[in-house]
């Protein structure tokens, strides 16, 4: 079978075997949900998703990092990277199927959430179009992050470095387009397309539009393919 | 051993990291079911010729083929020939033995019909059997050993490269783990490295040394021994035997004119006996001719003892500690003559 498959399997079993997702995980699905519900019985209850939608992806900006940071950073400081990379298959698989894994767990964790949206729905009549648009973006700007983050911990040996660039790095694309709201033409437009919450609320409002999406799929083919670089640079 | 088909190759082999020169230049060649003891002090570039054999680390310049294989251009057909433990060990904490080897199996394209047949001989052969359900993180440094040596060795592979698989190991972990090497040997081609000698004499049946990046010697150990021997060490304890007895100075010279004799050493003179450390040309035993001197001008001949070169002082003098090392034969010479005294 696929080599991906079997690093997709061993790296679930190393999230299912870890303290660490399990603290993660739970620290997420507590923070916004507790978030969302505190503001969904705060005043007048909205049937929306919004809220939840409006703060998820600054979390997911802690969340992704702290699943991906062990991703390489940990192969490379116990030495099993030289393990996998002299069995036969290729970085490029390496990196997929490691990817393949973060997502799930990603994916695991959001569906965690949507009880929230059935939930709501029983009360009234929910919107489902932003609430679909909105796990999507949640997956694509997720996507991106875990992409960050597996690159961030193919640069280092320590988790805690690579978790801290990861955070970094996420945060800076998250607030990048707020960043320049003083500024206007090239440069406030520059700084809105990168920017990773901008691409996000387009999706949560229910409109999924290609430029959007492939804004997410550009972030997550570069993050992978430094990444795949910077494990290949080892044999030049 | 057997002049068979060429296992591994390697030529001109250099890497350099940055300005640092880790490999110059290096050619061997090893055939199959030979197996190889690279040896070296701390840093002479072993680790880092294997990590290029295995597809880890490319090489700044020069070639290697395993199986004949371009490690470079071929890496994918290299690695399915390979089995490697590097010398760190490396395992997966959080896995059992049994799983750690099933994923290596699989990752190995071992066909999965086979899988638990290969992992259930294998874990046999390394001695792990009653340990398949054992978390690696609660294993000894020995039984660890033994998974990586597994590990390693669970596709089948046709070469085998071992990075200090002893290193850090008791005395009992070692004979076993080289009796397991031995044993895998028989079908396999193997080279592994070390800087324990007698591991390399008790297992190898050739050596390679490297130092400083380039290689300094390729051979058996006996062949190493005529390499480095240049000339023959002998002490010779002689004891006066009455009044007339020569003094320590003219047996010296007495000695120095046998011939053959080069150069002779007074290293102690008492009343009671004189010690000298005689070096003679290569091949030369001169012996025989102590015994007769000693007879012709009435001394006793209490030892006449020809030094042997251990495989330390081959290394040592492979390796460029010379000075040393004769310090260190001298040191020896006394000593043994110095313990006879006090016997």
């Amino acid at each position: 079978m696929n080599p991906v498959w079997h690093i997709y399997k061993r790296e679930l079993g190393r999230y299912f075997h870890s303290p660490i997702a399990y603290i993660v995980v739970v620290l997420f699905l507590l923070i916004t949900g507790g978030m969302f519900w505190a503001s969904f019985f705060e005043g007048f209850p909205e049937l929306s998703m919004r809220r939840f939608f409006g703060d998820a992806p600054l979390f997911l900006g802690f969340f992704a990092p702290a699943i991906s940071m062990g991703l390489l950073a940990e192969e490379k400081r116990s030495g099993t990277l030289e393990l996998l990379m002299t069995m036969p298959v290729s970085d490029l698989q390496i990196v997929i199927g490691k990817f393949a894994a973060a997502m799930t767990l990603l994916a695991v964790t959001l569906a965690f959430t949507t009880p929230y949206a059935f939930s709501i729905g029983t009360m009234g009549d929910l919107d489902w179009g932003p609430v679909i648009g909105g796990y999507a973006g949640l997956l694509l700007l997720g996507g991106s992050y875990v992409a960050i983050g597996m690159m961030a911990s193919s640069w280092t040996r320590e988790q805690i470095v690579a978790i801290l660039i990861g955070f970094f790095l996420c945060f800076v694309l998250f607030i990048l387009d707020r960043l320049f709201t003083n500024s206007t033409g090239l440069v406030a437009q520059t700084a809105e397309y990168l920017s990773s919450n901008y691409h996000f609320q387009n999706i949560a409002r229910g409109v999924i539009r290609l430029s959007d999406v492939l804004y997410y799929v550009s972030v997550i083919g570069i993050c992978l393919t430094v990444t795949r670089n910077a494990l290949a640079s080892r044999r030049w | 051993m057997t002049e068979s088909a060429v296992s591994v190759e390697v030529h001109g082999l250099t890497k350099l990291y940055g300005d640092v020169k880790a490999l110059v230049d290096v050619d061997f060649t090893v055939h199959a079911g030979e197996i190889v003891g690279l040896l070296g002090p701390n840093g002479a570039g072993k680790t880092t010729t294997m990590k290029i054999l295995t597809g880890f680390l490319g090489a700044t310049r020069g070639s290697a083929k395993v199986c004949g294989f371009d490690v470079a251009e071929n890496s994918m057909e290299v690695r399915r020939r390979v089995g490697y433990l590097p010398e760190t060990v490396p395992l997966y904490e959080d896995m059992v033995v049994y799983d750690y080897l099933k994923f290596v199996a699989n990752m190995r394209q071992v066909p999965s019909g086979e899988v638990h047949s290969r992992i259930k001989e294998t874990a046999d052969v390394c001695g792990l059997s009653h340990m398949a359900g054992r978390f690696i993180r609660e294993m000894s440094k020995g039984y660890r050993q033994r998974v990586g040596l597994a590990q390693a060795l669970i596709h089948k592979p046709e070469v085998v490269i071992l990075d200090e698989p002893t290193s850090g190991l008791d005395p009992n972990q070692i004979i076993e783990i080289r009796d397991l090497i031995k044993e895998i040997g028989r079908e396999k081609t193997i080279i592994f490295s070390t800087h324990i000698l007698q591991e390399v004499a008790a297992v190898c049946d050739r050596i390679i040394v490297i130092k400083g990046g380039s290689k300094v010697a390729d051979g058996t150990v006996a062949e190493l021994d005529r390499r480095v021997r240049s000339e023959e060490r002998y002490t010779v304890t002689l004891a006066p035997t009455g009044s007339e007895s020569p003094s320590g100075d003219v047996v010296r010279e007495k000695l120095a004119a046998l011939g053959g004799v080069e150069h002779v050493d007074l290293l102690s003179s008492s009343a009671a006996e004189f010690a000298f450390l005689v070096r003679s040309g290569r091949g030369v035993d001169i012996r025989h001719d102590v015994f007769q001197l000693a007879t012709d001008n009435g001394l006793a001949l209490l030892g006449s003892e020809r030094a042997r070169l251990t495989l330390e002082d081959i290394f040592r003098s492979l390796t460029g500690d010379a000075d040393k090392l004769e310090a260190d034969l001298r040191g020896r010479a006394s000593a043994s003559s110095s313990a006879e005294e006090a016997a």
